[in-house]
């Protein structure tokens, strides 16, 4: 049989051709910070294996959350949680066949993504607050 | 003239045998997620610093026992179908695709079950 060389087919353009934007930015970010959460959520199974455990494990974790690096990946998770909570809320108005109108589109993008970060810092402070 | 079955013809499958349960349930499950995960984060800020015992009394709440086992279900279930997206969209191999479809599920399973019976053990109060 003779030998076949791979045809060089053209590709599609991809992210690398697209000027990048806002709303792709949005995209992207909503399935990162899915992917995030996904495995972010083993803090919180930890917490709650550890408290149903013992003293010893229960403080364990709870010195690792209270830690300065324990203490900025809950806060990376907060967002990630709220940009991704905020993002679906903005599925919900797509699916519903609404809300395509492109400025509108824009500007809820901009709506999602600083809502994300004023909610998590409100959520800290109440937390700080919270905290004896 | 189609080969078909009548229930075949019904169901409207196809060779996919799924339709859009898929899509459905990512819905209903994010729309489950929203007040159930506010619920728990409300939960969580609540306990930030107490002690074990405060937090083991708080599950002994069957309210508070339900909703995080709720979110944990709608959660982890919400999960599950985002990253099996995620898995087909980017791995073309048909092993490894189909190995990490299996440690998907095994994963957020395994996650599951942790998480239930820590709820259970402190709601029984072993």
């Amino acid at each position: 049989m003779a030998e076949t060389k791979p045809v060089e087919r053209p590709l599609s353009p991809h992210l690398q051709i697209y000027r990048p934007m806002l709303t792709m930015m949005m995209s992207i970010l909503h399935r990162i910070t899915g992917s995030a959460l996904y495995f972010g959520i083993i803090l919180l199974v930890w917490w709650l294996t550890a408290a149903a455990w013992n003293e010893a494990y229960f403080n364990l974790v709870q010195g690792f959350f209270g830690h300065w690096f324990g203490r900025l990946v809950l806060f990376g998770f907060t967002w990630a949680l709220i940009h991704h909570t905020l993002g679906g809320l903005r599925h919900f108005l797509w699916d519903t066949g609404r809300g395509f109108n492109l400025q509108l589109v824009e500007r809820l993008a901009q709506l999602n993504l600083a809502g994300s970060i004023i909610l998590t810092i409100l959520l800290w402070v109440i937390g700080y607050g919270v905290m004896p | 003239m189609s080969l078909a079955t009548p229930l075949k013809k019904v169901r409207g499958l196809g060779t996919a045998k799924s339709g859009t349960e898929h899509f459905w349930m990512q819905r209903v499950t994010a729309i489950a997620n929203v007040p159930l995960v506010l619920a728990t984060l409300a939960c969580v800020i609540y306990h930030l610093g107490s002690s074990r015992v405060e937090v083991v009394a708080s599950f002994q709440n069957p309210l508070v026992a339900l909703t995080v086992a709720l979110t944990m279900i709608s959660v982890l279930w919400h999960m599950r179908l985002g990253m099996q997206v995620i898995i087909e969209d980017y791995v073309h191999g048909p092993a490894l695709k189909l190995m990490l479809l299996l440690l998907n599920t095994f994963y957020t399973v395994a996650l599951g079950a942790a998480a239930i019976y820590a709820i259970l053990r402190m709601n029984f109060g072993l």
